[in-house]
Order: C-alpha cells, then structure tokens, then sequence
C-alpha cells in the first residue's frame, strides 16, 4: 500500500525552466518570448528590488507604514504577474504589492496604502482588483466567487489569488480552491512558499510534503514550480491561465521561494528563527542573477542597461514619496462618508460633530 | 517588588501556572521559539518544551477547535489570537462552541479556556490589526470578557483567567504593552475576575471605563480637578459579565455618570453601562448618563485614527455636559 501512498507526491516534482547559473534545463518548457519581452521582465524585477530597498528605508525615516519586504521573491510575483492579461483580476495579500504596480497601481498610491491612507486602496479604471487583504486565506474564497462571476459573464479572464504558504493551512484556503473546482470556475490560486510564516517553518504547518499536492483534495490541477526562476513561474502561470479560460477549472500553483528580508517592518527579527547558512542558501538561487547570466549569455543584457533601470527606479521612487506626501491627508469625515451609500442617521449626526471636530 | 511593564507581567502570569499547573498549555501562531509577535511568551517553551508551549498551524478556527478538544481532555488551554482582529475566523469556537459547552452538557463537560488577544488602537497597525471587537463577545453569554489596565491587574486577572474553569476572553491593550511599569509581585496572586476597581475615589461624577481608556479617564480627572471637578474613576475590568454593584454604588454618591469606551458607539458595552444605570438608579441621577466612543465606522486607517479615538478633552467635555446639566 506504501508506494500506492507515494505515488501522490511523485506528481509533485518541482518544475524548472533555468537552473541556478542561468541555464536552461527544461527546452520543451521555454516559454514563448520575444528578447524585448525578457528584457521587460528583467528590467521588472531589478526595479522592484529596488524599490524594496527603497522602501525599507523610506519605512525607517518613518516616511512609510506598514510594509512587508519582497526580495528573493521577484520571480515569483513578477513572473506570475507578466503571464496575466490587463482585465485579469488579482486578489492579493500584504506582500503583494508589486504585481500590483506593475498591473497599474501608481507608486504614489502604493505609498498610500502603506501609510494607512484609503486612496490606496482606490484601484484606477483598468486594475481589475483589490488591494492587499490582510485576512490570512480571504482573498481564497473571494476569488472563487470572482471566477465564477467571470465565468456566468462570459469573459474570457482569470481570478488570481496570492498567499503564502501559511495561508494554506485556513479552511479559507480549502474552500476556495473545492468552491473553484466544483464550479470549474477561472481561477489561480498563487502559493509563495518562502518557507517561513512569518517564524513558523513549512515543517511545522503541515505534514504535507509540497503544498501543490493539496489541490488533489480539490480534485483540481496542481503543481510545484521554483520560485527563484522567472521563466518557470511564467510558464506554469500562462499555462494556468489558458487551462482555466478554456474551461478546464482553476489551478493551483505552488512557488518555492525565499523572503530575504524580516515578515514585515513592524518589529519582526528574522535571527530569531533562521540561520544565515538558511539565508545564504537561497541568496545563491537569486532569481535576478540567474536571469540577468542568461540574458548576459544570449547577449541582449548589460551593466549600463541595468544602471539605468536603478536610476529611473530611483527617480520613480523620488517622485512618487512627494506626492504620497502631499496628498489631501484622509479625515474621519471621509470615512463617515464611505460607510453607507446613504447616511444613516447616527453617522448624520457624527458627520457634523466631527466637521466641528476637524475645523478646530 | 519588581517593576514590571504590562507584557512582562503577561509573560510572567504564564510562566507561574505553566509551572503551577501541568495541564496548562500555550499556544498558537509564533507563540513557540519567536516568544509570539509582540514577545508575550517570550522563554517559555525554552523553560517548558515544545509539548506545552507550541506554534500551531495559520488557522485560527483550528486554534479554536483545538481548545475545545484540549479541554476535554482536562487540559487548560491558554491560546493567542494573534490579533484581536483576526478572532473572526474563530467565532464559531468561541460564540458558537466554547460559550455553551457547559450549557448544553448540562454541565458534563466545560471548556476551561482562556483566549489572549491583543486588542485596541493608537499605535497605527494596518487595518483589521487593531479592532476593539469585546462588545461581540461579551454579548455572548458563557464567556467572561475580561481587559486589564495595569500590570499588576493583568497578571492578577490572567492567572485568575487560567485558573477559571470557564472560558474567558482576556483582552491585552496593545497600547498599554509597553507604556509603563507598576508593581508586580514576583509570586502567583489572582485578581477577582468578577469586581471592577475604583481607581480614583471622587464625589462628584462617576467615570466608568475599561482598558487604556482608564488612563484617560484617570489624566481627565486630575485636569477635571483644577476645576473643582471631583471625579470618581471606575475601572470595569471584566466588561461580561459587568460588576453593576460598584457602579451603583458610585452613581449614588456622585449622581451623575459618563461611560468611555475605545469602541464605536452602536450596541456595545457602554451601552449596556448605560442601560444598567438607568434600570437600577434612575432616582439617583441628576443627568442623562451619557458616552464617550469612537464613531460608527469601521475602525480607521492609520492616518485618521488619532482623531477617531476618544481622548481625555473628549472625557472632559462630556463631563462638564454632565455636571452643568
Ligand atoms: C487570519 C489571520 N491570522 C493571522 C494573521 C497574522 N499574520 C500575518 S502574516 C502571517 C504569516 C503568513 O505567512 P505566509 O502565509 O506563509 O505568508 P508570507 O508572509 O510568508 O508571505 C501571520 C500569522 C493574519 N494577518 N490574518
């Protein structure tokens, strides 16, 4: 009966496109893209590092809030996020701001959501989605019920979900992927299994061996990707999302990758519960550096075209603070406004005493 | 006596019935080698092992499900909610399980439970992180809500928590954490989960509060005072069930009453204060008995939340209301 057990686990082989010295490993699986597009992707994930540096420094002059770092995990969010189409609909979670970003979302706002300020959360016309849920697993089920909107509508879209790998021990988790399944709905669910939930390693949220493999209690498609290489996240994302438009139910995609930095800036210490040998390890599987060796190899890749994408992402980074600072500051006001459509009559009453309020 | 912030003396109620009792059990997420995210159980499963001080999975239903079994195996559960914002994923544990465990066993079975939860606002978590949600447990009855202002109480209460063989809500001002020291005993001491505490003796209004709304309500008495505004303050520390006999007593002395709460103002304890008041000492006023809340929204974002919480001139204004009736 043993190998009747294993045999689950074996479908759950991690999938590779470009191994660690920027080789390819898997030709059948290149995915189909133009030197123009690869350097796009590149040129994505060296600015959205930078704009992690950045924005560890700017939450650190207390000109940010709160923030959850994104190194390491380039790839992962980034390759996803190229295989989606503008009308796709994302449902992410805290750390997933640059899909986001590079779906539309203005820096300045992204800097507002940080700050605590609701215009970031204020999608602009063609970002079909909803900013960062803090809710561990509640974007799962949502994004069931936006797939199946998707599907009785017709349209020719994905619903995408992230979380980490954490988040797929909720029953939120569970029952979004079975709701997804059971109505073959368009969805992708996104895991980033960085390893750590914030200090709770993967070992000891669940005796699974690969997160992947819990899409088969869903009965829906599955599978386990590195994390660290972009191509390989394209790939399975782009595949995923023709199978889901084709009708043929939603997926589940599980990404290994690694956090480099703290769960968030708000007191976490990473020393507490991993080593540096740890850290060292994944540092060595840099998805940046393994794409920037093979576009260097294929020779449509260099130092300068790098330094100019950190200088725009800089000035970029420059502007965007200044008006995320001189934005209207939000009042309570506004927010008695947005409570209801129509003003009910305790918060009528509330409206003016904190017109009073604020005017002093 | 040791000098002890309100986190430590969390840390240290733990660690006395971790080693007074070994039924008792810690858990849940992060709570284990990273000593929880605000270090609440910081040392203990070093000092006890992983079998009693423990990380659990990212579920907060499963946390609560887990408690609910634990008990029934004679353990004493002492499980983290993260963030009080996150308590909604285990609602049905606690409202729908936990509360009526005794009730529908017609006391076969119990569920010796405490649930530890950060709480409260004023230190720009982002959103769902900072909710004052007691309002729906304490309408929940079976469960005892129970929210310390103090280090010493906190310790006195939480061990009082543990010890109760029913299940209690113990609420941790995340404000209060860290904001200053007060005398700790290094011994095991219980506070009454069942008394209020009056904080200040006055003559002239009773304030009534709970949580780091006490310490307002404490610096709006001493300014209150330069007015010849004698203001008794009433620390309500368990907020379900309410200890209505200490504040009818002071009601009677000070004939007018205001209530303050972090919370919005709909539904809610104060409400109930209110209510109780009325019902029971109505004669005894010389003044509507009237509340200092947050207004009905959703708890604000980071940017706006100085302004949407009550604040001491808020408590002030209101008393003055009150006494030049
Ligand atoms: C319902 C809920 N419970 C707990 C938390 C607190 N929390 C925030 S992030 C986190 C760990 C999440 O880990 P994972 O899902 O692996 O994602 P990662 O942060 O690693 O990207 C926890 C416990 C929360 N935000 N929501």
């Amino acid at each position: 009966m043993k190998h009747v057990l294993e045999s689950v686990e074996s479908q759950f082989e991690m999938f590779q496109v470009l191994n660690e010295n920027g080789e390819i490993v898997n030709k059948d699986d290149m995915p189909d893209l133009s030197d123009e597009e690869l350097k796009e992707l590149m040129r994505r994930m060296v600015y959205t590092r930078i704009l992690d540096q950045r924005s560890i420094a700017l939450n650190r002059q207390g000109r940010l809030g709160f923030y959850a770092p994104t190194a390491g995990q380039e790839a992962s969010q980034l390759g996803s996020q190229f295989a989606l189409e503008q009308d796709d609909f994302l449902l992410p979670g805290y750390r997933d701001v640059p899909q986001l970003i590079w779906q539309g979302l203005p820096l300045y706002q992204a800097f507002l959501f940080s700050k605590g300020h609701f215009h970031g959360n204020q999608m602009p016309e063609n970002v079909q989605a909803l900013s960062p849920q803090i809710i561990i697993g509640a974007q799962y089920v949502q994004t069931a019920g936006v797939a199946l909107g998707m599907k009785l509508r017709g349209k020719k879209n994905v619903a995408v979900a992230y979380t980490g790998d954490g988040g797929t021990s909720q029953g939120d988790f569970y029952e979004g992927i079975n709701f997804a399944g059971a109505y073959g709905a368009p969805a992708i669910f996104f895991v980033q299994n960085n390893y750590f939930a914030i200090s709770v390693p993967v070992e000891k949220q669940s005796a699974v061996k690969t997160l992947a493999q819990k899409s088969v209690a869903a009965g829906i498609e599955g599978i386990q990707v590195d994390g660290m290489d972009v191509l390989a996240v394209y790939a399975v994302t782009k595949h995923a999302r023709e199978h889901a438009i084709n009708g043929d139910g939603p997926m589940l995609i599980e990404t290994l990758t690694y956090r480099y930095g703290p769960h968030t800036m708000s007191g976490d210490d990473p020393t507490r519960y991993r080593t540096d040998e740890l850290n060292d390890e994944w540092e060595k599987r840099d998805p940046i550096v393994r794409f920037r060796k093979f576009l260097e190899e294929k020779g449509i890749w260099s130092e300068e075209e790098e330094n100019k994408v950190v200088e725009d992402a800089k000035e970029d980074i420059k502007k965007a603070i200044k008006e995320a600072d001189n934005y209207p500051k939000q009042k309570v006001t506004d927010l008695i406004g947005n409570m209801y459509e129509e003003l009910p009559v305790n918060l009528q009453e509330q409206m003016e005493e904190y017109k009073e309020k604020e005017s002093k | 006596m040791a000098q002890m912030t309100m986190i430590k003396a969390i840390t240290n109620a733990m660690q006395t019935e971790l080693k007074n009792d070994e039924n008792v059990l810690v858990f849940g997420e992060d709570v284990g080698q990273n000593g929880g995210v605000f270090r609440a159980t910081e040392g203990l499963q070093d000092e006890f092992g992983e079998e009693r001080v423990f990380d659990t999975p990212l579920a907060e239903s499963g946390i609560g499900g887990l408690s609910i079994g634990l008990g029934l195996q004679g353990y004493r559960p002492v499980m983290e909610i993260q963030f009080f914002g996150f308590v909604f994923e285990a609602m049905d544990s606690i409202n729908g399980q936990m509360a009526r465990m005794r009730y529908r066993t017609g006391g076969a079975h119990n569920a010796p439970i405490t649930i530890r939860a950060p709480f409260g606002g004023g230190v720009h978590t982002p959103e769902l992180h900072a909710d004052s949600l007691e309002g729906l447990i304490a309408q929940q009855p079976g469960m005892k809500v129970v929210i310390p202002s103090t280090p010493y109480d906190a310790k006195g209460l939480l061990i009082s928590a543990i010890r109760d063989n029913d299940p209690v809500l113990f609420l941790e001002h995340m404000k209060l954490y860290r904001s200053f020291r007060g005398e700790v005993p290094e011994e095991a001491y219980t506070v009454d989960l069942t008394k209020a505490d009056v904080k200040r003796e006055g003559k002239d209004v009773s304030i009534i509060a709970y949580g780091a709304m006490v310490h307002s309500a404490l610096k709006a008495a001493d300014e209150l005072e330069k007015n010849d505004i004698d203001a008794e303050v009433i620390d309500l520390r368990t907020v379900s069930p309410i200890d209505i006999e200490t504040i009818i007593e002071s009601v009677k002395k000070t004939n007018h009453a205001i209530v303050v709460q972090e919370a919005q103002r709909q539904a809610g304890v104060a409400a109930n204060v209110v209510a109780e008041i009325q019902e029971r000492a109505i004669m005894h006023l010389e003044a509507p008995v009237l509340r200092v809340t947050a207004p009905d929204t959703v708890y604000a974002f980071s940017e706006a939340e100085e302004i949407w919480l009550p604040n001491e001139k808020d408590i002030i204004e209101k008393v003055n209301t009150v006494i030049d009736y």
